[in-house]
């Protein structure tokens, strides 16, 4: 055992806060289950000696058919919940919270919710996909279930009553007859375990043997709980991954290559060794760090170390001016179609009118707010990771294989950081850290800076598109003709250990890039005649890219709708139809129904979005204003998996600069059953704001061998400036039985970035008759359209 | 190496550190604060953002020798256990989405409201142009800000009260 124990004082009291009133050791000893050596498989989940921060290991995986693995009653009648999600800001947490505690019957202030740590929380995946409240929130409704029956069950036998003469509310079990007689769940198994089995083949599959509530008889879901972690972030208290310390604690900074495919010639360290603090020089192949006992000793040895690079012969990638072209001539890595329905190409030939247009959407970065970090304790022959990774547990598996490591000796404790919303799917900061701190036998806190992550953190893939469509005599859509292509290689998700960065440079890699994909249109559009067809293409370097692609919010489907909803637009204009009106004749057209009912939910959004804006039909564009200021409005919808959105667009467009302001948006959204409508709100907001930046600021510039923005005056994003005055949110439930009792709950959080490129742009074409084909719309781009169109 | 002396949020730290280090480091890693938080090192995202004399000051491109007055961080802005009306307007508000840059978001709103209790929208946008948030809480962010500027004239100058009840 090192003299560097892990005993990172403010999580232990973080822990010990979220926990309830008393440290998780004394809960164990007061409990009398604090069993000094056990076998690792016979102690589940929270009871297992690796609850506590300072447990040496090893760290099995808690068994999610244990009750004890999710739920713990506390002797003071409290609660805690333990789920395998992370909460990337958009109040997952409380909202788990909720269902938890509906479903247990004890008041929501009297729970806590821990999330995300490898060794004390189920493996539920981490986050991604929008699918925490749709996917992962079922088995945490069915054990909550479980847990309030089987404390019922207790209760009878205490009481000698039938269970339909005990009534529960807020964790008290009464006698219906004789209320006097009553007990708490605390009084019945506070501090002690259930040991309940459950069942299911898989943890979305997880349940006991009680059902769920009705809709109608839940109380907790659907209110608007304050969320419970912003107050800590208001006051400056919360613990983030960055201010993880532990004794012993080095700092390291990377050096990267200083151009894409750069092999290491030489690294001359007598550069930085005369720096005060100056541990070592780590590289491995093409990975680079310095170690430094203190952080701004190690910012600066990173700056000041010499490295003879040698640049790669050919050009990495083309500019990325020239990438549309490049893309548009490359031969495809995969295809995927064409899926036809009737007979597109005769349906073409004999339309009325046919529209083509080609559109754009260039790499776009996950820039997070702030660098990629971590910080790993090697101490005891373990690994112990302090992350904000989205996917805690991918990364403790993929360390674990990096390493060359048991999975059962590395866990990743899963803290709050700043969003990339897809990034840390791909977090090479903590397979970093574990890599250093084996390698120097010292805790490593690893952070990238700012050029690095902006350069070199993974892209959303980069598309272009050509679409077809024509119209009857009577202006009805009866052909569409839609390819697309993507320039998708090495796709990065899941922190599987051969694709990180650090892998990459260091040269282990799969024997096949994961060749991502490109994807259609989501809509429920019936068009009798209809042609897809994707590509995915590669550029020519494709390990070891600041090019590298990845999950930005939603992968595919900002760029896919941008170009789908932004031609139903240019169709609806060549049939002289008021853009709502034609998208919903294409919607009432056909009469397949989905499982989930979307054809009756995408009406029901675009008519809510349509009355909450005051749409006034009309066909676009409108006649143009005579003023500096075009005025203009725009609509796109979609879905995504089983959620409906409807975005509306108000901009104003300055004639004279080009510059876009998009002064409304309103947002209708069918998620099925509400959890939080308050925080629901705000994910919305956010996540439609995301795609503003993405539709007026986000474009990764590159050179044939580097990336070229990197800093937020290179690569800009939205900022106050650009902030509508107004937003509407508008929670639609369109199901055509809105009172059932099973009505699900779908994912928010990344339907809502789709639509908002198509609604931004066919609002500037409604306010000045030029439609932008190329994301993003900056202000000289704009500027250069209204030009060339003499606006 | 120099001996520094830094006063934050009423303590007195004396360090004998690098000169030229950047005043974000000392505070995290030495002083032991953890409001302002890392988000570029070069003054462009307000992340690092204390208060210096009334000003909100980018800490990650300040050299520690440069300080000159007391050192206000997102932890000293409560006072005697009572919020800020300015965090108190971001409760109410639920601003954050994951929150790491409302440090930057709060400090840089509190110094606006210092100078201007009533700000209008276009002040207010112009005002917190420096703090990026990457979640876009803007919407919110700019909502909170006329809630506090509601609360704060109920209560009188921030300054001299600190808080409301």
């Amino acid at each position: 055992m090192t003299t560097f124990t892990n005993v990172p004082k403010q999580v232990e009291a973080l822990l010990e806060q979220c926990s309830g009133t008393i440290s998780r050791r004394k809960f164990l000893e007061s409990s009398g289950l604090l069993v000094v050596s056990v076998g690792a498989a016979a102690v589940a989940g929270p009871f297992a000696p690796s609850a506590n921060a300072q447990a040496p290991g090893p760290y099995p995986d808690p068994n999610f058919l244990q009750l004890d693995s999710w739920i713990v009653i506390h002797q003071d009648n409290t609660a805690t919940f333990y789920v395998g999600k992370t909460d990337c800001g958009q109040g997952t947490g409380t909202a788990f919270r909720q269902m938890m505690s509906d479903e247990l019957d004890i008041a929501y202030d009297k729970t806590t919710c821990i999330m995300g740590r490898t060794d004390i929380t189920v493996d539920q995946g981490g986050s991604g996909g929008s699918d925490a409240i749709q996917t992962d929130g079922w088995p945490m409704r069915r054990v909550a279930a479980e847990a309030r029956r089987v404390l019922l069950g207790m209760a009878s036998t205490r009481f000698g009553v039938p269970l339909d003469q005990l009534a529960v509310s807020e964790g008290v079990i009464a006698v219906k007859a004789d209320p006097s007689r009553r007990v708490t769940y605390g009084e019945l198994v506070g501090g002690r375990r259930f040991n309940v089995t459950l069942t299911g083949n898989d943890i979305n599959a997880t349940t006991g043997a009680a059902t769920v509530k009705a809709v109608q008889e839940l109380r907790i879901v659907g209110q608007s709980p304050q969320r419970y972690d912003i107050p800590a972030k208001v006051d400056g208290s919360l613990k983030w991954a960055v201010d993880v310390k532990v004794p012993g604690m080095v700092h390291a900074r990377n050096v990267k290559p200083p151009v894409a495919g750069a092999k290491l010639v030489s690294i001359d360290e007598s550069s930085v060794r005369a720096i005060p603090g100056f541990i070592k020089v780590v590289s491995k192949g093409n990975y680079v760090a310095v170690v430094c006992e203190r952080e701004e000793q190690a910012v600066k040895a990173a700056r000041q170390l010499k490295v003879n690079w040698q640049k790669p012969a050919t050009p990495s990638f083309p500019a990325s001016e020239d990438l549309y072209s490049y893309m548009r001539s490359a031969t495809p890595t995969s295809r995927q179609g064409p899926n036809v329905v009737g007979n597109p190409d005769a349906a073409l030939a004999s339309a009325a009118k046919v529209v083509e247009a080609e559109y754009d959407v260039p790499f776009q970065g996950h820039t997070a707010f702030a660098p990629a970090h971590a910080m790993a304790d090697p101490s005891n022959g373990q690994m112990t990771i302090y992350s904000n990774d989205m996917k805690s547990y991918g990364m403790r598996s993929g360390v674990a294989q990096f390493l060359g490591m048991p999975r059962d000796q590395v866990r990743v404790v899963w803290m709050e950081g700043p969003q990339g919303y897809g990034r840390t799917a791909a977090d090479d900061a903590g397979f970093e850290a574990a890599f250093l701190a084996k390698e120097i036998g010292r805790p490593v806190r690893v952070q990238w800076m700012r050029h690095e992550e902006t350069g070199w953190d993974s892209k959303g893939p980069a598309f272009t598109f050509k679409i077809r469509g024509g119209l009857d005599a009577r202006g009805n859509l009866i052909a569409l003709d839609y390819t697309a292509q993507a320039a998708d290689y090495c796709h990065l998700g899941y922190n599987e250990a051969e694709t990180v960065l650090i892998a990459q440079l260091m040269g282990t890699r799969r024997a096949t890039p994961d060749a991502g994909s490109a994807g259609t249109p989501s809509n429920m559009y019936d068009i009798p005649n209809k042609r897809t067809a994707t590509a995915v293409v590669s550029l020519p370097l494709v390990w070891e890219t600041p090019l590298r692609t990845g999950n930005l919010r939603d992968p595919n489907g900002p760029q896919i709708t941008f170009a789908a909803e932004s031609f139903i637009d240019e169709m609806a204009a060549a049939a002289n139809a008021d853009p709502v009106e034609f998208r919903m004749r294409l919607l009432t057209a056909g009469t397949a129904e989905d499982s989930g009912f979307k054809r009756a939910r995408s009406i029901a959004v675009l008519e809510a979005a349509a009355e909450a804006f005051g749409w006034e039909p009309r066909p676009s564009p409108k006649p143009l204003d005579t003023g500096t200021i075009l005025t203009g409005r725009g609509i796109a919808y979609t879905f995504r998996s089983q959620t409906v959105v409807a975005e509306i667009a108000e901009v104003e467009v300055n004639r004279l600069s080009g510059h876009v302001w998009v002064k409304r948006l309103v947002c209708a959204h069918d998620c099925g059953l509400v959890i939080n409508p308050e925080g629901l709100r705000r994910t919305v907001e956010g996540g439609m704001l995301h795609s503003l930046s993405r539709a007026l600021h986000e474009e990764v510039r590159f050179d044939t061998e580097k990336t070229t923005g990197v800093d937020w005056i290179s690569h800009p994003s939205l900022r106050h400036a650009d902030t509508p005055a107004r937003i509407d949110v508008v929670l639609v439930n369109g199901d055509p039985n809105p009172n059932r009792p099973d009505l699900p709950h779908y994912g928010a959080g990344e339907t809502v970035c789709r639509p908002l490129i198509a609604a931004v742009a066919n609002a500037i074409y409604d306010a000045t008759g030029v439609r932008l084909r190329r994301v993003p719309f900056r202000d000289v781009r704009v500027l250069a359209a209204l030009k060339a169109a003499r606006v | 190496m120099s001996i520094i002396t830094l006063k934050v949020n009423g303590g007195t730290h004396t360090l004998d550190i690098d000169p030229s280090t950047p005043l974000l480091y000392i505070l995290r890693n030495d002083v032991g604060v953890q409001g302002p938080h890392f988000g570029c090192g070069l003054g462009q995202c307000g992340a690092c953002t204390v208060i210096i004399n009334g000003a909100a000051v980018r800490s990650c491109i300040t050299p520690c020798s440069a300080v000159r007055g007391e050192i206000t961080t997102l932890e000293g802005l409560a006072k005697d256990g009572t919020l800020h009306p300015v965090q108190r307007a971001w409760i109410e508000e639920q601003v954050p989405q994951c929150g790491f840059c409302q440090n930057g978001q709060i400090m840089n709103a509190k110094v606006l409201l210092d100078r201007n209790p009533n700000p209008t929208d276009a002040q207010i946008r112009e005002g917190m142009a420096g703090a990026l948030c990457r979640c876009m809480t803007y919407y919110r962010v700019q909502a909170a800000i006329k809630r506090a500027a509601v609360s704060l004239a109920a209560g009188g100058p921030v300054s001299d009260k600190g808080g409301l009840a």
